[in-house]
């Protein structure tokens, strides 16, 4: 887990550098402080397992085991990417292994996996659907819709609100009433669980009393991971609007590094910590270099792939 | 062929591609009790509360769970209920339905029908009588149908059912009840292929949906030759009979029921006069309803309705010119 918290996490300062030097085109949401949702909640997913995500959704991708270079070379819009440079980092999918397709709508991966639940249950097949989202979500309609949805057909869907405190630019509490997400969630008989999503051993401890639930036949489940957002809405986006001090906390709060502490607890040495991140952190850069180097799709590309019937002439 | 009725092909039409296919499954309010019009009658009894599902009223679920299913290999059919609730749906349909496929760089197809009901019907007023076909053609990734009869209908719901493309299906709800001669074998009836419904060679009428039998009473009661086409699907749309047409008369009337201003006429003629230029076009003229909402009280409805007579009227004037 300490190797694929960092694998996203040197993902997503290459794709934060990338964006600022103008090399990634476009927008660029960084997860970092948050990678220990993704990662306790996918080390409980099998492959035919699915999930939905978000515009912040690299380490979901990653976490579900997404092919990282094929990611890098997206976020620079190149021939050979996730999904031929048609997407960029807002809809990066890799149908391969489940991962069905970040999104660029708050919430509207929720319908989605609520869908693609079903369509599991009428194939016979052996699978859940995990659907992240973040705190704004809750105010949009479907957030509701899709809870009601999932518990009325008890379906297989782990909801998984990924709550880093901020909707944008404002902090969700304050646009936000009543008593929180997992109040909502069971408002609708979705059961509802919290945790620490800055503990990614609680995360994974939690999300596989979940998973096994769900497994069982027992019906959807919610759970509220609490965390951070290191850095602005955007990879440029300075985060002017909240105290210093607060995001300074966070990163004393690292997953990452409380994870590495434990392991050292636990006998794993300093320097093997190190090189697993050091290893993250050179695969990340050799996968920005060859996105750099890699060719731009072919025009024609952008033709393609619309639709059969009545395709652009 | 067979006689019945436009509901009663559609109906007869889904159960025969879902006994074909156990991956068709349809989803949307009321179905179990058959829909609102009746389009699903009997289907829960044959398919089950797995495959005939009917749901809360949560529009966006309904579409977009419907993409969810389809993206893992399921072959759902999204019924709206009315063309016009779907408007409380289009981040899934526009937003997520018609851009999967693209992009995602083709990893993802959103093999799906959307039935939407629309336009006039016993006077439902002003919300629940739009016809917004133009707003779905211009969207790409998207395949749009108007059947205007029940063999058109089955047809083209066959088609969609077994098309991988995302395919809108507007069924005119004034002609639910409509009587039609109708295959007994359901075959599917490709995008894009008029239905050449009079031959004619003093202009070429085109329309869809709701207004096709008004504009057949129509060109019959003005007694002149109309070459009339029944488009059935508006994206793909059969510009190569159209322009023949026109290529022989010079002249073209466009009628359907929803708004003239931005409806899918504009399209048609704007593409005839690209094609053949302003000397390949005596006259031409769109009719539809005024720029107004649909009023609910009867004498205010018909204010705005096409009927055969205005239609007649159309056709004397464009002959004229």
């Amino acid at each position: 887990m300490l190797r694929d918290m960092a694998r996203i996490r040197a993902f997503e300062r290459e794709a934060v550098a990338a964006m600022k030097s103008g090399e990634a085109p476009g927008v660029v949401h960084p997860s970092i402080g948050q990678e220990g949702v993704a990662v306790g909640v996918c080390a409980n997913l099998k492959r035919a397992d699915r999930i939905t995500s978000t515009h912040r959704g690299h380490g979901h991708a990653i976490a579900k085991g997404a092919d990282a270079r094929a990611m890098m070379l997206e976020l620079h819009g190149r021939a050979g990417g996730s999904c031929g440079g048609k997407g960029g980092s807002m809809h990066i999918a890799d149908f391969a292994v489940g991962m069905l397709g970040a999104n660029g709508v708050v919430g509207a991966g929720i319908p989605i996996a609520c869908g693609a639940a079903q369509a599991i249950r009428l194939r016979r097949e052996e699978a859940i659907v995990a659907c992240f989202f973040g705190d704004g979500a809750v105010n949009r309609g479907p957030f509701l819709e899709g809870m009601n949805w999932a518990a009325l057909y008890r379906l297989p869907v782990l909801f998984v609100c990924e709550d880093n405190g901020f909707a944008a630019f404002t902090r969700n509490s304050a646009v936000t009433a009543g008593a929180g997400p997992a109040a909502r969630a069971e408002a609708c008989g979705v059961p509802a669980t919290a945790v620490d999503g800055e503990d990614v051993l609680a995360v994974d401890a939690v999300a596989a009393e979940l998973v096994a639930r769900i497994r069982a036949g027992g019906g959807p489940q919610f759970l509220h991971a609490k965390c951070y957002r290191w850095e602005g809405h955007t990879g440029t986006d300075a985060a002017a609007y909240r105290p210093a001090e607060e995001a300074a906390a966070a990163r004393g709060r690292d997953c990452i590094r409380r994870l590495a502490a434990l392991l050292e607890q636990a006998g794993v040495a300093a320097g093997e910590i190190a090189a697993a991140e050091a290893e993250a952190a050179a695969e990340m850069a050799a996968h920005r270099a060859a996105a750099l180097a890699a060719p731009w799709p072919a025009p024609e590309a952008a033709f393609s792939d619309v639709q059969d019937a009545g395709a652009p002439a | 062929m067979t006689r019945m009725s436009f509901a009663e092909a559609t109906r007869c039409a889904l159960a025969a591609e879902m006994r074909r296919d156990p991956l068709v499954w349809a989803l949307g309010e009321d179905l179990v009790q058959g829909g609102i019009f009746g389009q699903y009658r009997g289907l829960a009894e044959e398919f089950g509360a797995e495959r005939i599902v009917s749901t809360p009223i949560s529009e966006s679920t309904i579409m977009g769970a419907g993409l969810g299913a389809a993206l893992c290999g399921t072959r759902p059919v999204i019924e709206m209920r009315i063309a016009d609730f779907t408007l409380c749906a289009m981040d899934e349909l526009v937003s997520q339905i018609a851009k999967v496929r693209y992009m995602f760089g083709g990893q993802g197809r959103a093999a799906l029908v959307v039935r939407m009901p629309q336009g006039m019907w016993r006077n439902s007023a002003a919300q629940h009588s739009q016809c917004l076909e133009a707003w779905l053609t211009h969207i790409p990734g998207l395949v749009v149908a108007a059947p205007g009869t029940p063999a058109d209908a089955a047809g083209l719901l066959a088609s969609a059912i077994r098309s991988d493309d995302p395919v809108v299906l507007m069924e005119p709800k004034n002609l639910w009840t409509a009587q039609g001669e109708v295959p007994e074998e359901f075959a599917p009836i490709p995008f894009g292929v008029a239905r050449h419904a009079a031959a004619g060679d003093a202009l070429t009428v085109v329309t869809w949906s709701a207004a096709v039998p008004v504009v057949e009473q129509g060109a019959r009661d003005s007694g002149i030759g109309c070459d009339v086409f029944d488009l059935r699907s508006l994206w793909p749309w059969d510009e190569s009979a159209v322009l023949a047409s026109v290529r022989r008369t010079g002249r073209l009337l466009v009628v359907h029921e929803a708004v003239t201003v931005s409806g899918f006429g504009a399209e048609v003629l704007a593409r005839v006069l690209e094609v053949l230029g302003p000397a390949g076009l005596r006259a031409a003229e769109r009719l539809g309803a005024p720029r107004a909402p649909v009023p609910f009280s009867p004498p205010l409805e018909d204010a705005i309705r096409i009927t055969p007579a205005r239609v007649a009227e159309a056709v004397r004037r464009i002959a004229a010119m």
